[in-house]
């Protein structure tokens, strides 16, 4: 399908009627061609954005070139829609629930998919189909829900004439992609041990990998389903589950490490050179309160490598040993082919919530680089042989009160980060801000979830845009904004040279990847969904969004 | 967690989400149960399980582990899951203590998962636990004589303990509050109360007394009380009370923009204070009656 639409780009030159022709042909493509062939998801990001990051590097750089440094203050509304979580119409239902749970509004708070001009986008439960020329709605499944958080949801995957996504109440949906009628459905996790479900699935060939969330100091895992019939492949948990599990010798006792978190809730990578999927866990359980979880706490906080075939790690780098302040490294890692000492590598890097920059080895996991790329970080006493910030027990939750930098937040949070290999440079929000958090819970046997603290938010140091040397560290530029209030939803770069970000003051703005020159903005409000571009009928988009509204921005 | 973090940052960036809180949190999902036999559990329950699984659930000294959090009891219904471990008992597979088979009746059962599932239902959100009783916590560890000679170096500048800060132990006695008081230079009236504040509290108590001078080509200032600013706006009330707003690359052209914030040196102390001078300093405080 990709093919046929750049062919349809190629034919403009050569008269409507033949375009006009090709259309018609397409609409009724045969059976045969899918939407989109899990083969497709290799591709660099260009064209289209088949999949969470846009493609598997997470680098979210594209290679459309229409829009540049020169002609972007020339960028103009293409069209803007607000999606609308009310059922007007045909709307396509599934679910196990009565219908009754309240949703609320939209909010685009992920990715949105675009195929062939047809953009994808979600909403707990909701999943609309609408067509990326103009902004008009094609189709709408409506989720029944049980119940349970309905935080975001941080959008779908395609498998050939499928769409996947997971619901609040822990189900992969199946639906067809051309018509939002639902497939099949199945349970990922159990609601009544409290999970909730919001990560993006990803498709890798004729697998589709799924992560949940738990507040309960419930075990973390990730699976992998079979796209076709919605059958488990493998479960990988974070954290030790039985005696001589690896990792074991890090918590205090199998009882604590069974509930000691590690959620998978923000899609990693993939490197189909090794077959390796490389994503980060979450924060260890109980949150604020280590003191029943002696130890660093494996696998938690932690960058990992998981062979697609079997489920089983490859090798891993925690970036927070023993964290407690709910600083999870569920950041989007970015692959890398860099070059570290004159040497070509495979790479992969991540700035984590706790304030430090990573660069790895992916094939290995050999740790090469660690820098703080948060400019007030106050937690750490320093780095270990092995370059992992040692934690300073001193800045946990105390009774009296911990002068703390970052608040809970962290120094970045899922908003994505880029990476443009063209100038080597990772791109990253970066918050600096202070709070003092009081252990309100001294219980020798610790808290549970996220109790057992309070905190006293004293504000933000500063808020900012920081380009770093993926093969140092060191920041390149950074730009402070003067009043930013949160780090701007998420990053995009492309091949012309240009970076997009909200500012955290509601602006949308493009700056210069190479310097961070402002070059164009745009006042639409606080960017909750990270920019991304793609090209219809030959004409490059650039999306972006905020709460329940989309906009389209192209040049005329 | 983090999910629920994301959420608070995104009502940070979207003041309309603030409205939409989640309904209820997973621990209320299943709805309190019917309290006659929930009572009956309790007996039951402190008969023989509480000894060693703790008054609370979260585990006890005997060495029963927490069954608040027991994803075997959560996952529990009408006790399909606990009778068959009350029965059998449990050998934990590392050693130590033994939960020994206590032949229960199926109503028995019930009514302890009843109980259990009551108790979970009082969780609060974000997995925290059910509220207990208040522990009387000592925050006043500092010694006041050390921050004595800090606040005489670093506030004196700005402050005096006969003037402005005179009897400020009196006037905030709590002292939880009166270090997130002097820390962020809030005023009592406008501080957050305790608990998970609203985020933006702090940013927006600074900003109303922000100060900003805007000099415009051919030398025009205007100066106010700042209302926003971002790189491409400047907005402010003046003392007369008129509001003006500049664009920043536009014309006539803003040649300068300069931000007086009287709090800036509050905010220079967060990176320079240490827990211990945070504790001095509040006991010091604490002592100005
Ligand atoms: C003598 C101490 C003792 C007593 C009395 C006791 N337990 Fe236990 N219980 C334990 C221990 C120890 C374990 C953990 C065993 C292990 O590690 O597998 C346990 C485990 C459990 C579990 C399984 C938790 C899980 O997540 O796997 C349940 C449910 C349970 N107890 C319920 C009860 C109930 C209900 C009672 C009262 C009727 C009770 N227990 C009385 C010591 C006790
Ligand atoms: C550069 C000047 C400056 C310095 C230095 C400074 N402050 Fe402040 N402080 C302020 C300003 C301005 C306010 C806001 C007063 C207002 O709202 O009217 C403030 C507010 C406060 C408040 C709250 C006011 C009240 O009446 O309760 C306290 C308490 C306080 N500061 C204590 C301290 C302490 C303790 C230090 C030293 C560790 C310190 N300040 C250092 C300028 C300063």
């Amino acid at each position: 399908m990709k093919r046929a639409r750049m062919s349809l780009v190629q034919l403009i030159g050569t008269g409507l009627a033949l375009i006009t022709l090709t259309s018609a042909t397409l609409a009724q493509a045969p059976a045969a061609a899918p939407v989109l062939a899990p083969e497709a998801l290799k591709q660099p990001l260009a064209g289209d954005w088949t999949s969470y990051s846009g493609d598997y590097t997470g680098q979210r750089y594209s290679r459309l070139t229409q829009v540049t440094p020169a002609n972007v203050k020339n960028l103009t509304l293409a069209w803007a829609t607000r999606i609308s979580t009310d059922l007007r119409g045909d709307v396509a239902t599934g679910g196990e629930g009565k219908g009754d749970f309240p949703v609320g509004q939209a909010a685009m708070r992920g990715t949105v998919l675009e195929v062939n001009g047809i953009l994808y986008a979600t909403s707990p439960d909701h999943v609309w189909a609408i067509d990326g020329r103009d902004g008009r709605e094609l189709w709408h499944f409506f989720w029944k829900s049980r119940g349970s958080l309905h935080i975001g949801n941080r959008g779908a995957a395609i498998w050939n004439n499928s769409l996947l996504f997971e619901t609040p109440d822990n189900y992969l949906v199946s639906i067809d992609v051309r018509t939002g009628k639902e497939n099949w459905h199945v349970e990922i996790a159990d609601l009544d041990q409290q999970y909730f479900s919001t990560m993006a699935p990803i498709v890798v060939g004729d697998q589709v990998l799924v992560g949940t969330g738990n507040d309960l100091d419930a075990p973390g895992f990730l699976q992998s389903f079979d796209a076709r019939t919605g059958k488990r492949n493998w479960i990988h948990y974070t954290v030790p589950m039985n005696p001589g599990d690896p990792g074991l010798d890090t918590w205090p006792s199998l009882d604590a490490a069974r509930h000691g978190g590690g959620q998978v809730w923000v899609p990693g990578v993939y490197d189909p050179e090794t077959n390796l999927y490389i994503f980060s866990t979450g924060n260890p359980t109980p949150g604020y309160t280590g003191i029943s979880r002696k130890g660093d706490n494996l696998f938690t906080c932690t960058l990992m490598a998981v062979n697609m075939s079997t489920g089983k790690m490859a090798w891993y780098y925690q970036t927070s040993p023993h964290d407690t302040h709910d600083w999870d490294s569920a950041q989007t890692p970015v692959l890398i082919d860099g070059v570290i000492d004159g040497k070509p590598r495979k790479l992969v890097s991540t700035a984590a919530r706790n304030g430090y920059f990573f660069t790895l080895d992916r094939v290995t996991g050999e740790h090469i680089v660690t820098a703080p790329f948060g400019k007030t970080i106050n937690w750490s006493k320093g780095l270990r042989k092995t370059g992992q910030p040692e934690p300073d027990p001193e800045k946990s939750a105390i009774v009296p009160g911990s002068l703390v930098s970052p608040m809970e937040a962290g120094v970045t949070n899922w908003p994505p980060p880029a990476f443009n290999p063209d100038l080597g440079l990772f791109y990253v929000a970066e918050s600096n801000s202070f709070n003092i958090l009081y252990l309100t819970d001294p219980d020798p046997r610790g808290s549970m979830g996220l109790g057992g603290k309070r905190w006293s938010i004293l504000g933000f140091e500063s808020n900012a845009l920081r380009a770093i040397d993926y093969r140092n560290g060191k920041a390149v530029w950074r730009r402070e904004w003067p009043q930013g209030a949160s780090m701007g939803g998420g990053l995009l770069t492309t091949a012309t040279g240009l970076l997009f970000s909200g500012d955290g003051s509601g602006n949308f703005v493009a700056l210069d990847a190479k310097n961070g020159d402002i070059l164009w903005h745009t006042r639409i409000g606080s960017i909750s969904n990270a920019p991304q571009t793609f090209e219809i009928d030959g004409r490059q988009h650039v999306l972006v969004g905020v709460g329940d509204m989309l906009y389209s921005f192209a040049i005329y | 967690m983090r999910v629920f973090l994301a959420a608070l940052l995104a009502v940070l960036s979207l003041p309309i989400d603030a409205a939409q809180a989640p309904p209820a949190y997973p621990a209320q999902q299943r709805g309190p149960g019917d309290p006659v036999l929930a009572a009956r559990g309790l007996t039951l329950y402190t008969s023989f399980c509480r000894a060693c699984h703790g008054a609370d659930m979260r585990g006890g000294d005997m060495g029963g582990p927490n069954l608040l959090r027991s994803q075997l009891v959560l996952g529990d219904k009408n006790g399909d899951a606990i009778g068959p471990v009350v029965r059998a008992g449990r050998v934990p597979a590392a050693g130590g203590t033994v939960m020994p088979p206590m032949p229960l009746p199926d109503d028995d059962v019930r009514a302890l998962a009843e109980y259990m599932h009551s108790v979970v239902f009082t969780a609060q959100p974000q997995g925290a636990p059910p509220p207990s009783a208040a522990v009387a916590l000592n925050l006043l560890v500092g010694n006041a004589r050390a921050g004595e000679r800090y606040f005489k170096a670093e506030c004196a500048s700005c402050h005096s303990t006969t003037g402005d800060l005179a009897g400020i132990g009196s006037r905030v006695p709590n002292i939880e509050q009166l270090q997130n008081n002097w820390v962020s230079g809030r005023r009592p009236a406008a501080a957050a109360p305790p608990g998970p504040p609203g985020p933006a509290v702090s940013a927006q108590t600074a900003r109303s007394t922000v100060r900003v001078t805007v000099t415009l080509a051919g030398g025009e200032q205007v100066t106010g009380r700042l209302v926003r600013m971002d790189e491409f706006t400047v907005s402010l009330t003046t003392d007369a009370g008129d509001y003006r707003s500049f664009t920043r690359r536009g014309t006539p052209r803003v040649e300068a923009v300069r931000v007086d914030d009287p709090l800036a040196g509050h905010r220079a102390l967060w990176t320079k204070l240490s827990n211990k001078t945070m504790h001095d300093v509040t006991a010091y405080l604490a002592g100005l009656k």
